[in-house]
């Protein structure tokens, strides 16, 4: 239905302008010296059609030929004539078209110009992108011809402001006026770019002080998106740091094992969707955009498997000693390393997104949110739900709670704590799983991987408050927040190193984190 | 240092329990008399035997003792050296510092900026600042590098930087009661801090790169045999001295009261002692340690960067203690020879196993041998003794 409307826009569009591309302009194009050449294709410009653009894209690859005074463009083995496309007899001899530099960078922008008309939404789209950083006033007609005849709103609205663009360059004090008063709604980088490169060269002041004025409306909106990235990367940053401390924080603040191989585990999460990713590969590449949906309950599995195993052969001769799990973990960890380093190699692999994954929403002129950030987030709110009902609503959940509250008695009352151990250890690796599955879709998969997160994770946890999910989650996002803050504002090393020394001295200030447990023991 | 220990007597918590008429058990002598013998016997190795062996036997002999032997056993017992510090923390203590790493490299930089000064204008640049600051284009020398001509001064940061860091984390540390692993995780996020902080070319301290190419140390040139011996002699008296002020320290009435700290705070503290003096001083005096080790180290290795941060270094310290045998103090020394020694022998025979050998060590001490090697050791003596015994 649109695109039948646009045919027809696009049938009378053409059909209004009779005149089009003749011999004449051909020959003026093609023939003679670039300056010359650049007039006649400004010339030709406003009346433009479809086979002025054949034209172009011709001149463009090299296939106008000249043979004597006849202009023509070689396909293949034939020869077409550019006005007509009716097919000539193939000349003996044929002379190329030189196109210098200058030449090149004319018909280039003239094509952009004219893929304004195409019928496809995202060439015309793609086009105004372009045109917006070389906007002048030899485009304008062409500008608005597309104005008048664009159906697509969005595509319209950017369209009038490479319009205005176009026009704060006019020699007419009004027009570069109004082109400035148009541009203050303005809330893209290059505008401003565009507005303080105007702000330089005006004389008038008048003109000059609309100019500053927009300036200003379209830097304080600027301002605004740049502060709303910071704020949606902090977010972002927030629910992978949430991700990575979930599990920690199930194994640590609920069962108290300082487990120092919780990046490995994230790692053999990640390395799990690698897996996956080239067994779809392999055997199913028509579904390979659907491997990730696969990918996260393997790496659920493979890191639960691998924390059964620990907790079965390690962990459960060391529970109330936290300082000797520590380094037992912690020289699991280094197994963990090297026994990925034998199996993958010591380089990264590489684990790509899914098609649906790339791309994202262009909220505001220097906004866009990635949607593989997006399904992150959305991410780490489903597994923080499903782990919050697991906890608070099964049985399961149940028993973990009461062997984390009281040990004897839970086990006075039938409930089997050695299994239940290995279960919560199991679901807290787990979850390390699908940590390291979101991390593979946002960073590099390596046998360092989990290494740069442990630190980080612990110190969501333990500024949290132990034993608490609800504190873990604060802590996730509160640092997230923070750490992107400062680093706008310090560079992202001094933000990472400020964030370290603010939790140090919140932790001498409550030494049990956001969130306390309430308890009598005099051990606190 | 000094000074502390002092502060420390004169609190009168300490003095409370004197009074009482419990009877406390009687002062073992400060080494028995084969710890004395031994304790001569490895003096004289280190200051006689070592250098014979290394500068007057000729080469080819067998008991020729190479260059790189030297080096690496100049190196373990500086390591040996930090395994004390930690042992005394942490064996005696019960508090596992995972920052220990940091002092150390603290004492290796003071040491650093010193060598480098002492380039003076050999450097590739052939200017007065050393090479790295040309590089950056500075035109002076930061406000930290003020004190880095003096040797004397140099000597006096060497202790008094890591214990000044050590003494201000610690005390608000302690003072909030923080303990257990809360405390090794924040000491690992200060290792951690510091390591990002001096990986910055800002900072001062040569960036990524750290100090390198040292030319001269006091004036004498450093890559000499006979200034490799003096380094490696001065770590072996810095090494047995500090075994001797550790055994000092350990069984003095300050010493148990570390070690009730670390079996039973709350009842020390019910007792009506403040364990935040106790554990600050012995946390400080840890940490000088690790920086006398590293400017021990530094001269010897010739190089010093923010590596030496990274929380793996410090959490190897602590695994050096605890394969020796925690709270025992020969345990820590014997540990870092132990652990160091199989490592530098694996990472060229077998690089890929090193990784699975320490990790299966950390694994296997903690299971097994919770009291480390000299723990075993005494096993098998005590069951050797009771089957003598079950015979007659």
């Amino acid at each position: 239905m649109h695109i039948t409307k646009l045919l027809t826009i696009a049938a009378l569009f053409i059909a209004t302008n009779a005149h089009s591309l003749t011999a004449q302009e051909v020959k003026a194009i093609a023939v003679g010296d670039t300056d010359a050449r650049v007039e006649a294709l400004a010339k030709a410009m406003p009346t433009a059609d479809d086979k002025t653009g054949a034209f172009l894209q011709a001149l463009s690859d090299d296939a106008v030929k000249l043979s004597g005074d006849t202009v023509l463009i070689r396909q293949g083995d034939k020869a077409l004539d550019p006005v007509t496309g009716a097919e000539l007899p193939m000349p003996e001899t044929l002379d190329d078209v030189i196109n210098n530099n200058r030449m090149r960078g004319e018909i280039d922008s003239a094509l952009a110009a004219l893929k304004l008309f195409s019928k496809d939404d995202a060439v015309r789209r793609a086009a105004v992108k372009q045109l917006q950083s070389d906007a002048d006033e030899s485009k304008l007609p062409l500008i608005e011809k597309a104005l008048a005849t664009e159906q697509n709103t969005l595509i319209k609205e950017e369209l009038s402001l490479v319009r205005a663009a176009a026009l704060l360059g006019s020699a007419d004090k009004g027009k570069r006026m109004g082109a400035a008063q148009l541009l203050a709604s303005s809330g893209q980088a290059n505008v401003k770019t565009m507005l303080l490169a105007r702000l330089d060269q005006e004389t008038e002041p008048d003109v000059k002080a609309a100019v500053g004025k927009a300036l200003r409306e379209v830097e304080s909106r600027l301002a605004w998106g740049d502060r709303l990235g910071a704020m949606f990367s902090g977010v972002s940053l927030g629910s992978i740091l949430l991700l990575v401390a979930l599990g920690l924080a199930i194994t640590y603040g609920l069962m108290g094992v300082i487990n120092m191989a919780h990046g490995e585990l994230m790692m053999i999460g990640a390395y799990a969707t690698y897996v996956v990713q080239g067994v779809f590969q392999k055997y199913l590449p028509g579904a390979f955009d659907w491997y990730l949906l696969a990918a996260v309950p393997v790496a659920f599995m493979a890191s639960a498997l691998m924390g059964v195993l620990l907790e079965r052969t390690v962990l459960r001769f060391l529970y109330g000693r936290p300082l000797e799990t520590l380094l037992a973990t912690w020289g699991i960890s280094l197994m963990l390393m090297q026994l990925v380093r034998t199996v993958f190699g010591a380089q990264n692999v590489g684990v790509e997104n899914p098609s649906w994954m790339s791309g994202g929403v262009q909220v505001m002129g220097n906004l866009s949110l990635p949607y593989n950030r997006l399904i992150i987030i959305g991410f780490a709110l489903f597994v923080l739900g499903a782990v919050a009902w697991m906890i608070g609503k099964t049985r399961l959940g149940l028993f973990v709670r009461g062997v984390t509250q009281n040990r004897p008695i839970a086990s006075c009352m039938g409930v089997n704590t050695a299994r239940i151990d290995t279960y919560a250890f199991a679901l807290g690796s787990g979850i390390a799983g699908l940590a390291g599955c979101a991390l593979s879709q946002v960073g590099n998969v390596g046998p360092d991987l989990g290494q740069g997160y442990i630190v980080d994770a612990f110190m969501v946890v333990v500024l949290g408050g132990v034993g608490q999910l609800a504190g873990t989650v604060y802590a996730a996002l509160g640092l997230g927040i923070l750490n992107k803050f400062l680093e706008g504002w310090v560079g992202a090393v001094l933000a990472k190193i400020a964030v370290l020394v603010f939790i140090i001295i919140f932790i001498q200030k409550r030494p049990q984190g956001i969130f306390a447990m309430k308890g009598r023991s005099a051990e606190a | 240092m000094n000074s502390l220990v002092s502060n420390h007597s004169s609190q009168p918590a300490g003095a409370a329990v004197d009074t009482s008429a419990l009877q406390l058990p009687a002062v073992c002598p400060l080494l028995s008399r084969a710890g004395w013998v031994t304790f001569l016997v490895a003096l004289i190795v280190v200051c006689a035997v070592a250098p014979v062996l290394n500068l007057w036997v000729p080469e080819g002999s067998v008991f020729h003792l190479s260059d790189y032997g030297v080096g690496l056993l100049g190196r373990i017992m500086c390591y040996a050296i930090c395994a004390l510090a930690m042992d005394l923390i942490w064996g005696f203590t019960g508090i596992l510092s995972l920052g220990h790493g940091l002092f150390f490299a603290l004492g290796g930089y003071v040491m650093g900026m010193y060598l480098m000064r002492q380039i003076g204008t050999d450097g590739n640049y052939k200017s007065n600042l050393p090479d790295f600051m040309v590089f950056l284009d500075w035109k002076e020398l930061p406000w930290h590098w003020s004190l880095s001509h003096s040797f004397a001064a140099t000597l006096f940061l060497i202790v008094a930087v890591p214990g000044l860091i050590a003494f201000v984390f610690g005390y608000f540390a302690f003072r909030s009661r923080i303990k257990g692993v809360y405390f090794s995780i924040i000491t690992q996020a200060m290792t951690f801090a510091a390591m990002l902080l001096f990986f910055r070319n800002e900072t001062g301290f040569g960036g990524n790169n750290g100090f390198t190419d040292f030319k001269r140390i006091a004036g004498i040139a450093i890559a000499t045999p006979s200034m490799r011996m003096t380094l490696f002699v001065m770590t072996g008296i810095t090494l047995l001295g500090f075994f001797l002020m550790a055994r000092w320290l350990v069984r003095s009435k300050f010493g148990r009261v570390l070690q009730a700290v670390r079996d039973a705070e709350t009842r020390v503290m019910f007792s009506g002692y403040n364990p935040l003096g106790y554990k600050l001083t012995i946390w400080t005096l840890s940490a000088m340690m690790c920086g006398v080790a590293g400017a021990l180290y530094v001269p010897q290795v010739g190089i010093i960067n923010p590596g030496e941060m990274s929380p793996a270094n410090s959490i190897e310290i602590a695994i050096w203690a605890a394969v020796g045998g925690r709270a025992t103090l020969i345990g820590p020394v014997l540990g870092a020879f132990i652990v160091s020694g199989a490592k530098s022998w694996l990472t060229v025979a077998y690089p890929e196993f090193w990784l699975y050998f320490l990790g299966a060590l950390f694994i296997g001490v903690t299971l097994y041998l919770p009291d480390g090697v000299v723990g075993l050791v005494k096993r098998v003596w005590r069951s050797k003794a009771t089957k003598a015994g079950d015979k007659a």
